[in-house]
């Protein structure tokens, strides 16, 4: 069966996760050491431990998120992460940036090392360059790969591979994206954050609901309607004659139908996005995906589920994994 | 401490004509050296390959160091076994994707270019020793950071370069969005973007100028500019500023940089010149001190005394 990976925010959705059946949750601390520096999110040194002894306990794992790049002057935190993440008895560092990697390999060798999706490493020369450089045992996949090619990587690395199948969906290369940035001032590399809540504003003009990045207008929607959050590269903008979704709709990755091709593929875990959502939600999602997981290695047909519904705007898509994108 | 100029890989889809004279013209301009090849899309250089050996026999002579660029995001087979043979060329290779560095045999120098992560001083010590010679810095890094790599990269031995002029690349998809706009799929792409060699505007719904669509690539709508930095970059012991092509008299832009450079023009003067001829018509310089990378610190100058 291919491994499960499931998104742990809090430490509640840690246990919601590993009850509903996850093989393995990734977390972060709550600085800007991870990528999903939200308020309210993540854990502190004493619950990753508590967290971790909660998943040895059943059979799971915990993989820490230490996906941002360190600031320069600034890498001391992101050292200091490592550390405590290999006391809490973490199952692996999920890591980025080449001089973390670098630090890592050598000061916490027996800390097994997964490459972040921020590092997007998207060809077999990528992956063997971090697999031999680094040791990386895992490589997260960046989401702009066709099934195709995927296969056709896993046919060419030794290091395990983990890919997204469910949740949101960057459309830009990750780990190589200023957008956020350019707007706000607060990256994904630099800050673990993208189009962050702190420079979102609304504002009524006539009959519209205008919703604002940094100053910057991302959509207008009829009062009333369901408005969508500003994430920049799910805005709607014009260019020349055209308006509209220019670079992605609002639309959420699903690839539960691909399973039973990823796995072919060679694909060894599959990872759920999430870290910012309910315990519910977790908890909701990963059932589903447990009992699609189940099936698919019985070799029974996969169960129709209610996923569709729990994705963020109703519309889903599979992302790069089918060619359509192209 | 000088500083002197590098010009950047066109980013552009331009057809041969336009290569040919924009190489021309760069090598009877003011820079040190020059990075060429294609960045953002494989699938157009069989347009202007050709031009390519001219261009740098003519910078060459006119005393230029040349590099070439490798792809920034490589994921075909094709696109690999044209890294590999980028590097067996004689030249310094710039490397804008990681894997280019799965080609590099140990020991032989490389430029890394600002499409590379190079956040800090232990991802700059590591490409240093692993034969790194210059790092052009990812453009929304902040002074303060430029600060602590440039005396990171001093003890190594290796030249800092900023992302200097041009619109700043923001983003990079397997997604080709020119495609998209003209309701074709990447394959059958018929290399509409050609018709755009800026780029293509992308406005808010409220009209105003945000980001610029290259194919796979995303990049800002106004041009950023360090020439109200450059004195501080210099201090720094940043050795170099980059020019990123566009179209219009880029000879004359980079004779404005030189002046700069050479404290004949204050950086007031060489932004007055630059915003009516730049793409967007509009300069930014935000990722280096200000709030966001979108933000102009020539407004506040305007009025603020120096």
């Amino acid at each position: 069966m291919m491994e499960l990976v499931c998104p742990a925010g809090t430490p509640a959705a840690l246990r919601a996760a590993i009850e509903a059946g996850a093989h393995s949750v990734y977390c972060g601390f709550a600085d800007e050491t991870n990528a999903r520096n939200f308020p309210g999110l993540n854990f502190n040194r004493e619950e990753m431990a508590e967290g971790v002894a909660f998943a040895h306990a059943r059979g799971a794992r915990v993989l820490v998120a230490i996906n941002t790049f360190p600031r320069a002057g600034g890498e001391p935190l992101w050292h200091r992460a490592l550390a405590d993440a290999e006391r809490a008895g973490a199952d692996a560092v999920i890591l980025a940036d080449i001089g973390l990697l670098a630090y890592a390999a050598e000061r916490h060798p027996g800390l097994r090392r997964h490459l972040s999706v921020q590092a997007a490493a998207a060809n077999p020369d990528a992956i063997n360059f971090y697999a031999d450089a680094f040791g990386v045992k895992r490589v997260v996949l960046p989401r702009v790969l066709t099934v195709e090619e995927i296969a056709a990587i896993n046919r060419e690395v030794e290091v395990e591979t983990e890919v997204f199948i469910f949740g949101g969906l960057c459309v830009m290369a990750e780990g190589r994206c200023s957008l956020s940035s350019w707007v706000t001032g607060k990256s994904p590399n630099m800050n673990g954050v993208c189009s962050p809540a702190s420079h979102v504003s609304y504002a009524e003009d006539g009959q519209e609901l205008v919703a604002r990045l940094g100053g910057y207008t991302i959509h207008r929607t009829p009062k009333g309607a369901p408005a969508p959050y500003p994430t920049l590269c799910k805005g709607c903008f014009t260019s020349g004659e055209q308006t509209g979704h220019l670079f992605e709709d609002p639309v959420s990755l699903d690839a539960t139908r691909l399973i039973p091709q990823l796995g072919r593929a060679g694909v060894r875990a599959l990872k759920i996005e999430g870290r910012q959502r309910s315990r519910a939600y977790v908890a909701q999602v990963v059932r589903a995906f447990r009992a699609a997981f189940e099936a698919e290695a019985a070799g029974r047909p996969l169960p129709e589920s209610a996923l569709a519904r729990l994705s963020e705007g109703q519309a889903a898509t599979t992302g790069a994994y089918s060619k359509t994108w192209r | 401490m000088t500083m002197d100029l590098t010009v950047g890989p066109n980013m552009f889809f331009w057809d041969a004509a336009k290569v040919r004279a924009f190489y021309r013209d760069l090598a009877a301009s003011p820079v040190a050296r020059v990075v060429l090849g294609e960045l953002v899309c494989s699938k157009r250089l069989p347009f202007w390959q050709d031009e390519i050996p001219a261009a740098i026999e003519a910078l060459q002579a006119a005393g230029k160091e040349v590099s070439l660029t490798t792809l920034a995001l490589i994921t075909l087979r094709r696109e690999r076994r044209q890294t590999a043979e980028l590097i067996d060329l004689a030249l310094p290779v710039e490397i804008n994707d990681v894997s280019a560095l799965r080609h590099v045999p140990e020991g032989s120098g490389f430029w890394v270019g600002p499409l590379v992560n190079v956040y800090n001083e232990g991802t700059l010590r590591w490409l240093a020793r692993r034969g790194a010679r210059r790092i052009c810095l990812p453009p929304e890094l902040p002074l303060s950071s430029i600060s602590v790599l440039c005396a990171a990269a001093r003890e190594e031995g290796i030249a800092v370069e900023v992302f200097g002029h041009g619109r700043v690349p923001l983003a990079i998809s397997a997604r080709c969005y020119h495609a998209r706009l003209h309701d074709r799929a990447k394959d059958s792409c018929q290399f509409v973007c050609g018709e755009d060699p800026d780029g293509r505007d992308v406005e808010t719904l409220d009209g105003q100028g945000f980001l610029t669509v290259n194919g796979v690539q995303t990049l800002s709508h106004s041009t950023a500019t360090m020439a109200a930095f450059a004195a501080e970059l210099a201090e720094m012991g940043v050795s170099a500023l980059r020019l990123s092509p566009h179209t219009g008299d880029f000879a004359a832009i980079s004779a404005g940089y030189a002046d700069l450079l050479a404290g004949s023009i204050p950086s007031g003067e060489l932004s007055r010149r630059l915003i009516p001829v730049v793409p967007g018509r509009a300069l930014s310089d935000g990722f280096a001190r200000g709030a966001s990378g979108a933000e102009w610190s020539g407004r506040a100058d305007a009025t603020a005394p120096t």
